[in-house]
């Protein structure tokens, strides 16, 4: 010890006066060293960076918090994982380990869902089912939520092809106030397109018309839509039964609870306007109190949560590579991981802390990856401790949409790793590799 | 006025914080960076300058001190601070 101060790089900052600072609270940034006790240089050491690391912990723990929300309120509520959100075959695992049905959208979602549950615990949405899905949605006893005309007709020609009369949903939607109307799934409820819908089924006399499904949006933060959305769906429950002698089973007010990431466009951090899980619940049930069924014939209340219940577990860490000075003054830190990684970068400002403890006066700084490209920008305006190459930064609840949006663009897909509740880690994907790129290419005859 | 007494006229607390009486804005610096203007205000050259830093502070092997003062003072020029132009190292 010489009793000299250490050396740290020299650093200048303005003060900024004016409203509360949107960009980051430096005063409350504490390192993030471990997740779930397991250091993250202990992760970083042996599996390597950029590393998406899942708390299994934290998915147990949303889930529950959403079923208790729910069932104190609806004792006939149940989720169905969202597997566009994240189809890793692990974390697929622990939801339906936790009592999740499976939603897909997709028939390689389906194939993947298929080999975790029954088909009995599907649910498949989406505009597009071509035959060979429906055929095997439909032999498997998967619930199919029709989205348009088309599809119904060509379900109805598999169902009886089949020889089977499968219970199916309809799609609706409908216009809410303060809620940017999604047309393009479903049928329409204001102008009649819902109950044609419901004639025309009921016409066809091979599918049995079981539930009703509509979704009101995605990263919803007015739990007021979810009031309206679930009143309106059960006054035309309540108009089937009255009018058409339809008694519906389900249904399902999809997905689009809000996690607490905060959004580009957002002033406060999420942590602060997301709704919690009980006032999501609370809205519902305020909303289905309308409902008028005969006693025992209260429909099975589906939520297709998928964002808010796993956004949180997951942890993108990445390295400095590099440090430069920008020439409006701001600090820009190169990582290793970039937005072909972290598409969510696009939607939030994210969360973002060192994974070490830091010293030093934070100043304005720009997170940028590692393409060659002006788009590649993790964070475009945090006030940060200054970080030097080879330092780690976690990026927090990036567990949503990034592992199966994720692009193959100029470098491999790094690997993701499950946390255990006792503290171990291993691999749920592994780290792709050249070969993995090659794996899937030819050259033509001609060229070889 | 020079460019010298406009640094003069820099207040700098113990803590850092930095008044321009000029301009009226105020800063924030950190140990190495109020050392640095310190010797600024000194007229001391950016030489000079990496020679204070490595007898005043503990420094890690591979630290590029030269760089630092000079980014340093480029940064303080973007802010509208009086300092003289310094060529990169």
């Amino acid at each position: 010890m010489t009793g000299k101060p250490t050396y740290q790089r020299p650093m200048l900052v303005r003060h900024q006066a004016g409203l509360m600072n949107k960009l980051s609270r430096v005063a409350g940034m504490r390192p993030l060293t471990e997740i779930d006790g397991v250091p993250v240089a202990a992760l970083v050491e042996r599996f390597g960076s950029p590393l998406f690391v899942f708390s299994e912990r934290s998915i147990v723990s949303r889930h529950r918090e959403l079923r208790d929300a729910l069932s104190v309120r609806l004792p006939k509520a149940r989720l169905a994982w969202s597997y566009k959100t994240n189809y890793l075959d692990a974390v697929c695992k622990v939801m339906h380990r936790e009592g999740s049905l499976a939603e897909v959208v997709s028939e390689m979602e389906l194939d993947k869902a298929l080999r975790q549950v029954a088909g009995t615990e599907i649910i498949f949405n989406g505009p597009y089912k071509p035959e060979g899905a429906l055929e095997k949605a439909f032999r498997a006893g998967a619930r199919v939520h029709l989205d348009h005309f088309d599809e119904l007709a060509r379900a109805e020609a598999v169902a009886r092809r089949l020889g089977l009369a499968p219970k199916v949903a309809l799609r609706i939607n409908m216009s809410l106030p303060g809620i940017t109307p999604w047309s393009r799934f479903g049928f329409n409820l204001e102008s009649g397109q819902a109950l044609d819908a419901v004639r025309r089924l009921r016409a066809g006399g091979v599918l049995q018309l079981a539930g009703l499904h509509a979704h009101v949006g995605t990263f919803v933060q007015d739990v007021d839509a979810y009031r309206q959305e679930a009143r309106k769906l059960s006054e035309l429950a309540n108009l089937l039964a009255r009018e058409h002698g339809v008694m519906v089973e389900w249904i399902d007010l999809g997905g689009g609870f809000a996690s607490n990431n905060t959004l580009h466009a957002q002033y406060l951090p999420g942590e602060q306007v997301t709704p919690s899980f009980a006032q999501y619940a609370e809205a519902i049930a305020e909303g289905l109190a309308a409902l008028a069924l005969p006693p025992g014939r209260e429909p099975t209340i589906f939520l297709e949560t998928g964002r808010a219940l796993v956004d949180e577990a997951g942890s993108l860490v990445t390295t400095v590579h590099a440090t430069k000075r920008l020439t409006d003054g701001r600090r820009a830190l190169i990582l290793d991981a970039g937005v072909n990684s972290l598409f969510t970068a696009f939607w939030y400002r994210h969360d973002v802390v060192p994974a070490q403890p830091f010293a030093g006066t934070p100043e304005p700084t720009i997170l940028y990856g590692p393409l060659c490209m002006a788009i590649d920008v993790v964070r475009d305006q945090l006030l940060f401790p200054p970080l030097s190459p080879g330092d780690r930064i976690v990026v927090r609840n990036v567990g949503a949409y990034n592992v199966t949006q994720w692009m193959q663009f100029i470098t491999d897909r790094p690997a993701v790793v499950l946390v255990s509740r006792t503290g171990e880690a291993a691999l749920m994907r592994r780290r792709e590799s050249v070969e993995t790129l090659l794996a899937q290419e030819e050259v033509p005859a001609w060229l070889a | 006025m020079d460019t010298l007494q406009r640094l003069k006229d820099l207040a700098v607390s113990e803590s850092g914080f930095v008044f321009d009486p000029h301009s009226g804005q105020t800063f924030s610096l950190n140990e190495t960076g109020r050392a640095i203007l310190e010797a600024l205000k000194r007229g001391e050259t950016v030489e000079q300058i990496v020679t204070d830093l490595r007898q005043g502070f503990e420094v890690e092997p591979g630290a590029d001190l030269g760089r630092d003062v000079h980014e340093f003072l480029l940064l303080a020029r973007e802010q509208g601070w009086p300092v003289p132009q310094v060529e990169a190292p």
